[in-house]
């Protein structure tokens, strides 16, 4: 199992041709209280970086993007009447979208962890 | 681009632990570690703090001041007790409006004001090209503006400033917090009782200081003063009300005292007067996504059945009180009615909504003790 990381702020969890993708931990902080997510149809497909899901906080609408090119198979609906979980557990329960990975060579151009945490670091 | 503003206040916000965005020319605090939707819920179950000294607090004052101003604003003033607090609008000779705000009559021919920050300079021109000379403007731009404002505002404000107890919606007064002079207002922009209190600014941290200090309190930021606002269904300029709304478009119709409405006699009147006579063209209303759960935001647009435009959503957002999305906008006058089934336009799909009081959470100010 591996975890990867885009420079829009979310998280991909690959299991096999899976992934799993939800927003970080620093990426729910910055939003502030979730109120609202929008959540990808079942079997749709998606072009990486292309918007499929929408996040809202008090604050602001906020797009989510493919992180890689596939098919979304499962929506996290527990979101649709607990938004909350975005921000309790972002990196676990807060999950947004499952993906059947298309080309999983576009995982190479993801960041790793540490990248990640570089990443943000330059942004604060 | 011109440099930001800092507010007397900004180090101990920053002390705080505020975050801060430019607003209205100025860095703002925006939210504090407590986060908007805790400092929302915070301000309708106790005391919110907010700076606001962004808004231009001015001092017109001289012979026929009154009667100067009333050409400005279609609010009665002549009737005005010393003390009393009426809100307003600027108007513009189309109708338009160029400014809400607040006007305290302090005696026959002295009045204060609070104007919104982010128009105050304009404000102050509009006064100067209309105000007779012998009338004369002050800018107070050496005062800090704190309102504070919830249901356990009185009795804590109360405890440091006891004429605060008394002190009944839209009434203000001048007194003394520790030899210093203030002004205390009751009213404020959150829906609930509450205070505004204008102070020197070399005294403001000191007073900051002690309302930090009262237990019932946490500092709020502008992002929780939105929804707040929203919530309970009042205006902010520059979404809600423009150059191109008219106070009868914008349903302000109740801060238009009798006697103006038949005598006219303010900038706009002949357009605002025939729109309370025949209607206006469109109205301000509240308006809410039929699943409940969809934030309709600031410039979402509304559709007929049809699919023509009918009109858009001037301010809208989450509210954490009434836990779910509020919204208002515009929608021409025949589809004004409550309960109108339109179609908003988010993010290319259509969502069904519907035509609801502007008012989510009710008022809660104190007019009677």
């Amino acid at each position: 199992m591996t975890v990867k990381y885009t420079r829009e702020h979310e998280w991909i969890r690959i299991e096999g041709d899976t992934a799993t993708v939800g927003i970080t931990f620093y990426a729910q902080e910055q939003l502030g209280d979730v109120v609202f997510v929008e959540l990808p149809d079942p079997d749709t497909s998606a072009d990486q970086g292309s918007e499929v899901a929408v996040v809202e906080s008090v604050k602001a609408a906020s797009d989510i993007y493919a992180p890689v090119t596939g098919t979304i198979i499962e929506s996290n609906e527990e979101l649709s009447d607990r938004p909350e979980l975005v921000n309790e557990d972002p990196e676990n329960d807060g999950w947004f979208f499952k993906m059947q990975l298309s080309d999983p060579t576009e995982l190479d151009d993801l960041l790793d962890e540490a990248d990640y945490q570089a990443f943000i670091q330059e942004e604060l | 681009m011109t440099a930001l503003h800092s507010l007397t206040l900004e180090s101990f916000h920053q002390s705080i632990g505020a975050k801060f965005a430019p607003f209205a020319g100025y860095r703002m605090p925006i939210q504090y570690p407590l986060g908007v939707k805790g400092e929302h819920l915070h301000t309708r179950d106790a005391v919110g703090l907010f700076d606001v000294s962004h808004m231009g607090q001015l001092l017109i004052q001289g012979p026929a001041s009154t009667e100067a101003l009333e050409r400005l604003v279609p609010a009665a003033l002549q009737e005005m007790t010393p003390g009393q607090i009426r809100y307003s609008q600027l108007t513009l000779d189309t109708g338009g409006i160029l400014d809400d705000l607040m006007l305290t009559r302090w005696d026959t021919d002295i009045w204060g004001l609070v104007v919104n920050g982010a128009c105050k300079h304009a404000d102050m021109a509009h006064f100067k090209a209309h105000l007779p000379d012998a009338v004369n403007m002050t800018y107070i731009d050496d005062h800090a503006l704190i309102a504070i404002q919830g249901p356990q505002a009185r009795q804590a404000l109360s405890r440091i400033i006891p004429e605060a107890q008394d002190l009944l919606f839209m009434r203000s007064l001048k007194t003394s917090w520790k030899g210093c002079d203030i002004t205390l207002s009751c009213c404020g922009y959150t829906g609930e009782d509450g205070y505004e209190v204008s102070i020197a600014n070399d005294q403001a941290r000191d007073f900051a200081e002690a309302l930090t200090d009262l237990d019932e309190t946490t500092w709020v930021g502008l992002g929780a003063r939105n929804s707040l606002r929203l919530e309970t269904g009042l205006c902010l300029y520059g979404n809600d009300l423009t150059p191109d709304t008219t106070p009868i478009e914008a349903d302000l119709l109740w801060s238009i005292q009798k006697r103006r409405r038949t005598e006219g006699g303010f900038l706009g009147a002949e357009t605002i007067l025939k729109q309370i006579n025949e209607g206006a063209p469109r109205k301000r209303v509240g308006l809410a996504p039929m699943d409940g759960r969809t934030p309709l935001r600031d410039h979402t647009v509304l559709k007929n059945a049809a699919g023509d435009v009918v009109g858009e959503i001037t301010s809208g957002g989450f509210g954490p009180t009434h836990n779910g999305p509020v919204s208002m906008g515009y929608v021409t006058q025949k589809l004004s009615t409550l309960g109108t089934e339109l179609i908003a336009e988010v993010r290319g799909k259509a969502l069904a909504c519907t035509v609801c009081d502007p008012i989510f959470v009710q008022q809660r100010y104190r007019r009677s003790l």
